[in-house]
């Protein structure tokens, strides 16, 4: 059994009363793709930012590789190892593509004040490293974000682009876990198998391990080892996407739709 | 909405260190001023006194309910003009510095009425008439310097980024400034001479209060009965409610939004205007720098309050105003600072801060839409 | 990058619209503002008081001047319509005219009532400009019926005249600009220029242009003429060559380039070093001040235009960088006085710097972008105050002030003389070089980025990995060390220190020069601080129009909401901030290439390489 990445332990948040998340049980392995589904307000995206740090949980434990995340900043947690992307693409627009996805290298790197003045060797070295990682990572996407796209603000892409960057500036940041929330969101058919396809060599090549949250169901089922399904803040199935999509809670909390699709 | 929630209990960083540090020394100077203020009202001559502030005094109830009071009416004024702020931060969402120039521009007309009709001599004859009519020039001039300059310099900023509106609600208030100076000419304008009777002293209770300082108590409390009634009340005060909450749904509910900004542009500018005229009343001259300060306390009384809550604006006036006047005298001069009523306007700030830093929602709570507490 | 081409492209014209297919409630406007824009300006006393500073001597003065633009802007504006993207653009015609002339017309009208009401009502009592001597102004004291005639026929012609500048062809309508701007340069500059020509001897030169014996000032009409003709010139000659010279830089190698940044940048250190040599007394105390300011700003520039806080107390850093000086370096500080050197005590400088920064800096760093803009006001006021009361004047000698502070001296090398303003521009100089690298290669730094993601969404950069507390508080202390620096050469050069030279009109003023030069970019500071200091001067120093002094606190409070509605991204533009604030303008060229893009990404997509 390969190792354990992320573990959820009794996981809880209330918000003035209302239970967010309750009582939330699982884990990540290396090199797993997990998704997380569920209804609209199930708590998926809050349980995305605790895990990132921009919630703080009310109850249990959040533990990446052996070590507890609660309590940590969010620019922390993405020191350690886990990076995310945002449901409403969130990047920065007025900085070029390259900056977008330098600037996310941030935690990996050292240089202060005294080398960017002094353009040490040291500094030289560094900045021409998190360029050339910068453009391997944005290669990934083909050549849709390199070339002269490099130096355009983030604001002239296209919304497809845009996702794509997204997941770019989160590989920049070299983690081990990424998280995707509502990755293919918004895209067509055609761009959403591809990003589909992309997904999986995210793992498979760049060896990161993945937990996505994901409304299109073809797209579960293409590429999810496990699917965890949340509902009113409680799981309420785990396991591979046949047996969630058969299970009659899941049914019922999606009005039967999930079935229909997976048929 | 997730800086609130990722309020963390034990300091971890230095810059946690350092504010937890210096909340502790804020609170600390509070208390071992008062401390002292208390042993030195037990008795003068006590070494600690005698170190600390030698030749110290007590102070008199005659002294201490003259800073209570002024303090209030002080702090009265501030409230009107804070509600102004409250209610556009509630609206929109940023903070219209230029509207302690709408407080200034109310001060100024009620000057100019007020001497013009004191050449006529209705000043004398009829105060009460007169006053009424300086009240009214001075809402109607306030009120419209709101209106335009909601018009003409923040309706085409809509939904640009934060600090742009700001930015320029910065360049308006400086521009009414030196307007006033170079078409009125710059420096202090009094405001003519009140009759006698008001500034006899007037018993309630345990204090004596000075005819004008009632009466601008006065005037804030109906001033702000009537804005309660307005918002709470009315069909106009729902609809302003609704566009706080979220502008979008309440056009969607078939509210003018537009329409119910520029309403709420008035309202603050007839409470501002009001305050304009009190001020006038209470300190007898105005000059074109004369919204600047009070403009900014008011903000911070805002603040102090919890921005957004409209009897809390007027609450957080009264203390800031009464902290201004008392914490010189209670706090900084039992530990022998000289000149302390130098350091008056530096209080309300330090006042401001401490909330801030203790209470980033203010002392009665924010009612602020979900977009805007990010 | 679009849509500059896309205007630049003419579109198919449509035919002219006809003449009486007006929008007269749009006339109506305009005309009224006008008007009353005539009025107001009249109020301010701006025609008599500036009426003692010609543009062409005699036929043109700045006090007719500052009424003139006003018909011809507006009659120009009335018709101006913003050719977008698919919308029809008619040939322009009659109509335009008509419509500029009407709006001259209603404007006029603004004048006619004021010359009325100034002969038959005394309004002097809240006006203090109200009197004879504006009547005289506005009638040229030839009574009602001639003022109001002219202004009539004036306005109306102006009106017209703006109008026609839509029908001109660009080819006429671009030398006409560059005339103008070259006979209102020349004149601007005028007291420049005079001590320049005479630096070099060529005090010649600058009479054939210049009215000679003029107490006035002002070109006379020959000058006039043979400027507007230099102008014309620029543009048919001058421009093409700018243009090929540009195209050559863009497409010369990389190396190539940085040669050529060498070069210009050797040029620009050579032309500082030669310069004031050359400048009169004037000329140098005027650049001096450019230069303290210019320091401010490239300081707030930092921290507003890269990092995205909106500090309004800046000035306390510029408090903290000149008493920290003087009362290290002056024999009569009060208390505590070492009398140390100008350059040991600029070391603690920074140390002080560091200080105020990191201790303003903690407590707001995490506040709400507006209520840090607040508090940080707040802290200015605080420690304005404190310096100022009798409780801190054992130390800073409050309202007192602090004396007697020497000279610059730099470790015993160089002593620049405080009083002599060519050695405190070479001073000042070397600091502002210091200050301009400073931002540029901390700009495109590690740092830098991190600062612009903060700007940008703090909560996303904080995902991403960046302390943003930490970040904002070095931008907070880089941007209050070059703050101090300028506070510290301020001292040494005024001699003294006291508390009013630290108001809160400093911060706003520097605000507005960062944000007409152009947030975040660091031309466009520099260009903000020659044109708005340089020109009309500092809070409390003059600039090259003396004769502003009274008005310019007002304009800067007109141009700061001018800006904002207008050009948000300044004089010289930040690329990308241009690009959010004219999102729109964006959003439609995204539009209209969306096709493109869409077929372009899924061809790729087919043969995604890995």
């Amino acid at each position: 059994m390969s190792e354990r990445l992320l573990t959820i332990d009794n996981l809880s948040v209330t918000f003035g009363g209302l239970h967010a998340l309750r009582n939330l049980n699982f884990h990540v392995d290396r090199g797993e793709i997990v998704s997380v589904i569920g209804p609209n307000g199930a708590g998926k995206t809050t349980f995305f930012n605790m895990i990132s740090g921009m919630v703080t949980p009310t109850e249990g434990d959040i533990r990446f590789k052996d070590q507890s995340l609660i309590g940590l900043d969010p620019n922390q947690v993405t020191a350690r190892g886990i990076a995310r992307t945002f449901q409403n693409v969130r990047l920065f627009a007025n900085m070029t593509i390259l900056e977008n996805v330098m600037v996310s290298q941030h935690c990996r790197t050292r240089q202060g004040i005294f080398g960017a003045l002094f353009h040490t060797r040291s500094f030289k070295r560094e900045e021409e490293e998190i360029r050339a990682y910068g453009e391997e990572v944005l290669s990934f996407f083909g050549s849709r974000l390199v070339g002269y796209r490099l130096h355009q603000p983030a604001s002239v892409l296209s919304y497809a682009n845009r996702r794509r960057l997204e997941i770019a500036r989160a590989m920049a940041t070299r983690p081990e876990v990424i998280l995707l929330d509502e990755p293919v969101a918004g895209m067509n058919p055609k761009e959403s198998e591809e990003l589909t396809g992309l997904i999986g060599k995210l793992r498979d090549d760049w060896g990161f391990t993945i937990v996505m949250i994901e409304h299109d169901m073809g797209v579960v089922r293409d590429v999810s080892d496990r699917v965890v399904v949340l509902d009113h803040g409680e799981t309420i199935a785990q396991g591979s996407y046949d047996e969630v999509s058969t299970n009659p809670d899941v049914i019922e909390a999606y009005l039967g739709r999930p079935a229909e699709e997976a048929s | 909405m997730t800086s609130a929630m990722r309020h963390k209990a034990a300091p971890r960083t230095g810059v946690d260190w350092f504010l937890f540090f210096l909340r502790g020394l804020l609170l600390g100077l509070v208390t071992v001023g008062l401390g002292a203020f208390v042993l030195q009202q037990i008795d003068p001559a006590n070494p600690v006194t005698e170190w600390l502030n030698p030749g110290a005094s007590r102070l008199s109830w005659d002294a201490a309910q003259g800073l209570i009071v002024s303090g209030l009416s002080q702090g009265a004024m501030y409230g009107l003009i804070a509600l102004g702020y409250s209610m556009v931060y509630g609206v929109l969402g940023f903070i219209n510095f230029a509207h302690g120039e709408v407080f200034m521009v109310g001060a100024m007309t009620g000057m100019i009425t007020a001497n013009k009709l004191d050449h006529g001599g209705l000043w004398e004859s009829n105060f009460v008439l007169a006053i009424l009519i300086a009240v009214a020039v001075s809402v109607v001039c306030s009120t419209l310097t709101a209106v335009v300059m909601e018009r003409v310099a923040y309706r085409p900023l809509r939904g640009a980024p934060r600090l742009i509106p700001l930015i320029t609600s910065i360049g308006v208030s400086f521009f009414i400034q030196n307007t006033s100076a170079v078409l009125l000419g710059p420096g202090a304008k009094n405001y003519p001479r009140l009759p006698e009777g008001l500034s006899d002293r007037i018993g309630i209770g345990p204090l004596e209060i000075e005819g004008k300082k009632l009466l601008v108590l006065v005037v804030a409390a109906a001033s702000m009965s009537a804005l309660w009634y307005l918002v709470e009340r009315t069909k106009t005060g729902k609809a302003m409610r609704a566009v706080a909450e979220d502008k979008e749904i309440a056009s969607l509910m078939g509210i003018d939004v537009d329409r119910t900004i520029v309403t709420t542009f008035a309202v603050g500018g007839a409470m501002a205007g009001v305050a304009g005229i009190l001020w006038g009343i209470l300190f007898g001259s105005v000059t074109e720098f004369t919204g600047f300060l009070p403009g900014i306390k008011a903000f911070s009384a805002a603040v102090v309050g919890g921005i957004g809550n409209l009897g809390g604006a007027m609450a957080g006036g009264l203390t800031l105003g009464s902290s201004e006047s008392l914490a010189p005298q209670l706090i900084l001069e039992p530990l022998g600072v000289t000149g302390h009523t130098q350091l008056k306007d530096a209080v309300a700030f330090l006042v401001l801060i401490f909330v801030l830093l203790v209470r980033p929602t203010g002392l009665f709570g924010e009612r602020l839409s979900s977009e805007d507490r990010t | 990058m679009t849509s500059v081409e896309h205007n630049l492209q003419t579109p198919e014209l449509a035919p002219a619209r006809p003449v009486l297919d007006q929008d007269w409630r749009r006339i109506a406007r305009f005309g009224a503002i006008g008007a009353l824009a005539l009025i107001f300006i009249s109020l301010t006393d701006m025609p008599d008081k500036l009426d003692g500073r010609m543009i062409v001597e005699p036929l043109l003065s700045m006090g007719y001047f500052s009424l003139l633009w006003v018909p011809f802007l507006f009659g120009n504006l009335v018709t101006r319509e913003v050719v977008l993207e698919g919308m029809v653009a008619h040939r322009k015609g009659v109509r335009e005219l008509l419509a500029g002339a009407l709006v001259g017309l209603l404007s006029s009208l603004g004048l006619v009532v004021l010359i009325y009401l100034l002969d038959t009502r005394d309004l002097s009592e809240p006006l203090v400009n109200w009197n004879s001597d504006l009547h005289t102004v506005l009638t040229f004291g030839e009574g009602n019926g001639y003022g109001m005639g002219f202004w009539i026929a004036v306005c109306v012609g102006l009106g017209l005249l703006g109008g026609l500048f839509h029908l001109l062809p660009r080819l006429v309508v671009q030398p006409l600009k560059a005339a103008s701007i070259v006979v209102l340069g020349a004149v601007v500059l005028e007291s420049a220029l005079n001590d320049l020509s005479e630096g070099f001897g060529l005090e010649s030169l600058f009479e054939s242009l210049f009215k000679k014996g003029s107490d006035r000032g002002g070109l006379s009409v020959t000058g006039a003429l043979v400027l507007a003709a230099f102008g014309f010139a620029w543009v048919f000659v001058l421009n093409a060559q700018v243009a090929k010279g540009k195209q050559v830089f863009q497409q010369a190698k990389e190396r190539n380039r940085s040669a050529t940044m060498t070069v210009s940048s050797v040029v620009g250190v050579a032309l500082v070093l030669i310069l004031p040599m050359y400048l009169g007394r004037l000329t140098n105390d005027l650049l001096v001040n450019v230069g303290l300011f210019l320091l401010l700003a490239l300081g707030l520039n930092i921290v507003v235009g890269l990092a995205g806080i909106l500090d309004l107390g800046y000035v306390a850093f510029f408090a903290v960088g000149g008493y920290t000086a003087a009362i290290l370096t002056s024999p009569s500080s009060p208390g505590f006085s070492p009398e140390l050197s100008w350059s040991v005590a600029i070391i603690a400088v920074v140390g002080m710097a560091i200080l105020a920064g990191l201790f303003i800096g903690a407590p707001v760093i995490r506040m709400r972008g507006d209520y840090l803009a607040i508090v940080t006001l707040g802290f200015g006021e605080i420690i304005r105050l404190t310096v100022r009361s009798d409780w801190a004047s054992g130390v800073t000698g409050g309202a007192q002030g602090i004396l007697n502070i020497p000279n610059a001296d730099v470790f015993g090398l160089f002593s620049f003389k405080g009083t002599d303003p060519q050695q405190m521009l070479y001073l000042v100089a070397a600091f502002c070089a210091l200050a301009i690298y400073v931002s540029w290669r901390l700009e495109n730094s590690r740092i830098g980025r991190a600062w612009m993601a903060v700007r940008e969404d703090e909560s996303v950069a904080e995902a991403m990995g960046i302390n943003t507390v930490n970040a904002k508080l070095q931008a907070f202390v880089v941007g209050a060390i070059l703050a101090s620096f300028s506070g510290a050469i301020f001292a040494a050069k005024v001699g003294s220190v006291f508390e009013i030279s630290f108001k809160i009109l400093i911060s706003i003023v520097i605000l507005v020069v960062v944000i007409v030069g152009g947030m975040g970019r660091i031309a466009g500071v520099i260009a903000g601080a020659l044109v708005l200091i340089g020109i009309l001067g500092g809070p409390n120093q003059p600039g090259l129009l003396s004769e502003f002094s009274e008005f310019k606190l007002l304009i800067y409070g007109a141009l700061l909401v001018w800006m904002m509605l207008q050009r948000p991204e300044g004089l010289i533009p930040n690329v990308r901030r241009s690009r959010e604030l004219h999102q729109d303008e964006f959003l439609q060229d995204a539009w209209l290439r969306k096709q493109v893009d869409e077929d372009e990404a899924g061809g790729e997509g087919e043969v995604a390489p890995a």
